[in-house]
């Protein structure tokens, strides 16, 4: 039981389809055969249609159904992402889809003597069930969950209910944001943080951990990397030793807009975690909006290389850089 | 011919059956055999690595490298408590997340192995093989005289070549002494002796009393150490201790006839517990760690050590059987066991075992099958039983019995060649 579970594809049928908070959907889906509950902490895989094409995309279990059988998952639409969550938005009750078995990379260690779990907007779906888990078991924990506004935040009533006042909500238009060293405070000597949010969030808690000389292996983490510091925009990329040159659109991949144009992407993990999909920086205009977790923070501000799968370009102005007002933004990579 | 329709939760007494739960704990192995080493030993079915950080607390791990499934017990320890893979060097905590990666400078989130819950108690390392949030130590069956001042005792591990379940089948019912241990315990007043199954919960107990009998040379021997002049007969009582999935402790012991053993007053006798908890490896193979501990000299080490090698030579006359039987098993795929009378403190285990396993698998059967159970559970049922002499005969020269002679009379030719290159 290594932590990347061998994916077992079957089909899973639609039990419903609602609305849960500002621009996120609750699914629920029924699969065919379950081997097992979904752990706290496991996403599935499911096949989606982006652009006429079949991708894939994965989403945390938020819970299993009142009956075992089913999986909930909660959506957010990212309106100027890759698309796959305006097909999770559009399933219709009925609707057959194909799922994984749950897979779990991101497992809740129990025993510790305290926790903290710290959710950033729709990051909340891969915390839900282990929040549920470490009560269960009566643990000792803290349950964070931040977003700009209430309007936005996904299960915050029930799980306000359910935690009572170990659930601190901090909503920015409420005046109560995040302090990214207090949560690290929080956490008792020997305890574990487990985070996940926006790339931002997750990059100040990193950083912030560090400087409290805090073991690394008890911050505990989820990436899918679909967000960053910029919203998406659409650059240019061209690769000069092969002669080719496209535009990465706002809601497409700079992985997938290379494969299109016929370069031959290597990669695996797509969600910026292993390092495959690297590419080489010979020039850019603008800046690199790096969202992965692969390269260190000295590496990206080096800017000599990416992670396609996830990483993206914006132009000078919105990466505020000084007298480029107008320019596109555009990078000249190399490949493997 | 139809082959009837087993539903979830019926007994299963078939030579087919050899599951096991994962939601259990198992004992992996003695306090001393994990250290600061790396002991690699499938358990249920999940290769393990099992070590002890520098603090001396035990740490099981899934024995695969996250990254291309290499076996960490190649690797090496490093640090105070991490273990590095020794393919290309990723390292992992005691909690199995990944401490540090080669030709990068972050550490991959997903990077982790399996943590198996570990227990320590009674001089066994406990691992819990099923989902982590339901890993009770409480669950632990009490094996307290394996480690208890008013006891002394040892004991040995044995890999054995059958399902643990056999095992289970072997110590629910001690008719066998009479059979395969003739020369120690062996007596016939063991298949003579009417018997008593009772259950409750995961728990199956049979009790067999002989009174007034002669001693058989295994425990005149020990009640001599006592009472060194003593040489009349003997109350003896078997009490076996089931506990699910697959832990059976043996209340066994002879006093002096007639001076009150059957009514509670053993102070004319001496008293064993044969622990006995046994750890599926595959759905064929098992560790089967077992001990002797006495009530009696508790200061003679000498008697420890002859009862510790005593006991080793009886139980290498069933691993033998045992393993026979498998391969009978495996050798008439078409045919099932028939259960006898003999049989009902085994078949309460397989049928408790089955319910966990459904319970597992979600496969249970509904409200009528757990009012039932429930209500089987309240009662304690009672089965009277008398011999069945009839099937004894089959113990002469046939194959496997003969081949079974053959192998205890090498074994006690080299005593521990069975056991010691096994397991250890």
């Amino acid at each position: 039981m290594g932590a990347t579970t061998h994916k077992r594809w079957g089909k899973a049928r639609v039990l419903d389809v609602c609305e849960v908070a500002q621009h996120v959907r609750q699914v629920v889906l029924e699969p065919e055969r379950l081997e097992a509950p979904a752990p706290p902490g496991s996403h599935i895989d499911i096949g989606v249609y982006v652009n006429g094409r079949a991708d894939v995309r994965s989403y945390s279990v938020v819970g299993m159904g009142a009956y075992g059988s089913e999986l909930i998952l909660g959506v957010q639409l990212a309106r100027q992402s890759r698309g796959g969550s305006a097909y999770m938005h559009a399933l219709r009750r009925g609707q057959v889809v194909q799922i994984t078995q749950p897979l779990q990379n991101f497992p809740l260690n129990y025993g510790k003597p305290g926790y903290v779990l710290a959710a950033g907007g729709i990051g909340i779906t891969a915390l839900v069930a282990m929040g549920k888990a470490l009560k269960a078991r009566g643990a000792n924990y803290r349950f964070v969950y931040g977003a700009r506004s209430r309007s936005l935040m996904a299960f915050v009533d029930e799980l306000a209910a359910e935690h009572g006042n170990r659930m601190d909500l901090r909503i920015d238009d409420e005046g109560a944001s995040l302090d990214v060293a207090e949560l690290v405070d929080s956490v008792p000597e020997g305890g574990e943080l487990y985070v996940c949010g926006p790339t931002p969030m997750l990059d100040a808690i990193k950083a912030a951990w560090a400087k409290a000389g805090r073991r690394p292996a008890d911050l505990r983490f989820e990436t899918f990397g679909s967000s960053g510091r910029f919203a998406p925009e659409a650059f240019a990329v061209r690769i000069p030793r092969l002669g080719l040159e496209t535009l990465v659109p706002h809601d497409v991949s700079m992985l997938e807009a290379l494969e299109a144009c016929g370069a031959d992407m290597m990669y695996d993990c797509r969600r910026g975690e292993c390092g495959l999909c690297q590419v080489k920086v010979l020039g850019l205009e603008g800046v690199i909006d790096h969202r992965d977790v692969f390269l260190s923070d000295a590496q990206h501000e080096a800017g000599d290389r990416l992670q396609s799968c996830v990483s993206r370009v914006v132009s000078p102005r919105t990466g505020g850089l000084a007298g480029a007002d107008g320019q596109q933004a555009a990078i000249t990579i190399d490949v493997p | 011919m139809s082959a009837p329709i087993q539903a979830p939760g019926t007994p299963s007494g078939h030579a087919a059956f050899r599951h096991f739960p994962l939601n259990a704990w198992y004992a992996a192995a003695w306090d001393h055999e994990v250290g600061r080493n790396l002991l690699p030993k499938t358990i249920a079915g999940k290769p393990i690595v099992f070590y002890r950080t520098t603090k001396g607390r035990a740490v099981a791990l899934a024995d695969a490298c996250w990254h291309r499934l290499a076996p960490l017990s190649m690797g090496k320890l490093r640090g105070e408590d991490e273990i590095m893979c020794g393919y290309h060097g990723i390292c992992y905590d005691a909690d199995g997340r990944a401490t540090y990666m080669p030709a990068q400078e972050t550490i991959n989130p997903s990077a982790t192995v399996h943590s198996y819950p570990v227990v320590e108690r009674h001089r066994y390392v406990w691992v819990w093989t099923g989902d982590p949030a339901l890993a009770d130590p409480d669950m632990i069956p009490d094996l307290y005289m394996n480690d208890d001042p008013n006891w002394a005792g040892d004991g040995k591990t044995i890999h054995v070549n059958c399902s643990y379940q056999l095992i289970v089948d072997n110590l629910m019912d001690l008719t066998h002494e009479q059979f395969v241990h003739g020369s120690s315990i062996g007596h016939d007043a063991l298949s003579e002796s009417d018997f008593e199954v009772t259950h409750a919960g995961n728990t199956v107990t049979v009790t067999k009393w002989m009174l007034g009998i002669d001693p058989p040379p295994f425990w005149k021997r020990n009640l001599q150490d006592r009472y060194p002049d003593y040489e009349g007969p003997v109350d003896r009582w078997q009490i076996i201790r089931y506990t699910a999935p697959s832990t059976v402790a043996i209340d066994v012991g002879v006093a002096k006839a007639g001076t009150g053993a059957p009514e509670g007053d053993r102070s004319q006798g001496v008293t064993g517990t044969v622990i006995n908890t046994m750890t599926p490896e595959t759905d064929n193979t098992c560790f089967y760690l077992w001990a002797f501990a006495r009530d009696w000299c508790l200061d003679k080490q000498v008697i420890t050590t002859r009862l510790r090698e005593g006991v080793s030579n009886v139980f290498f006359e069933d691993e033998v059987m045992l393993e026979a039987q498998q391969r009978g098993i495996e050798a008439n795929p078409g045919y099932d066991f028939y259960n006898l009378n003999i049989d009902a403190g085994s078949m309460w285990t397989r049928r408790i075992v089955q319910r966990l396993i459904d319970r597992e698998l979600g496969t249970e059967v509904e409200e009528t099958g757990e009012a039932a159970g429930n209500a089987a559970r309240e009662m304690s049922t009672l089965t009277g039983a008398a011999n069945a002499e009839e099937q004894q005969n089959a113990n002469g020269g046939t194959g496997q019995g003969a081949e079974a002679a053959e192998a205890v009379a090498r074994h006690r030719e080299q005593p521990t060649a069975g056991l010691m290159g096994r397991g250890f």
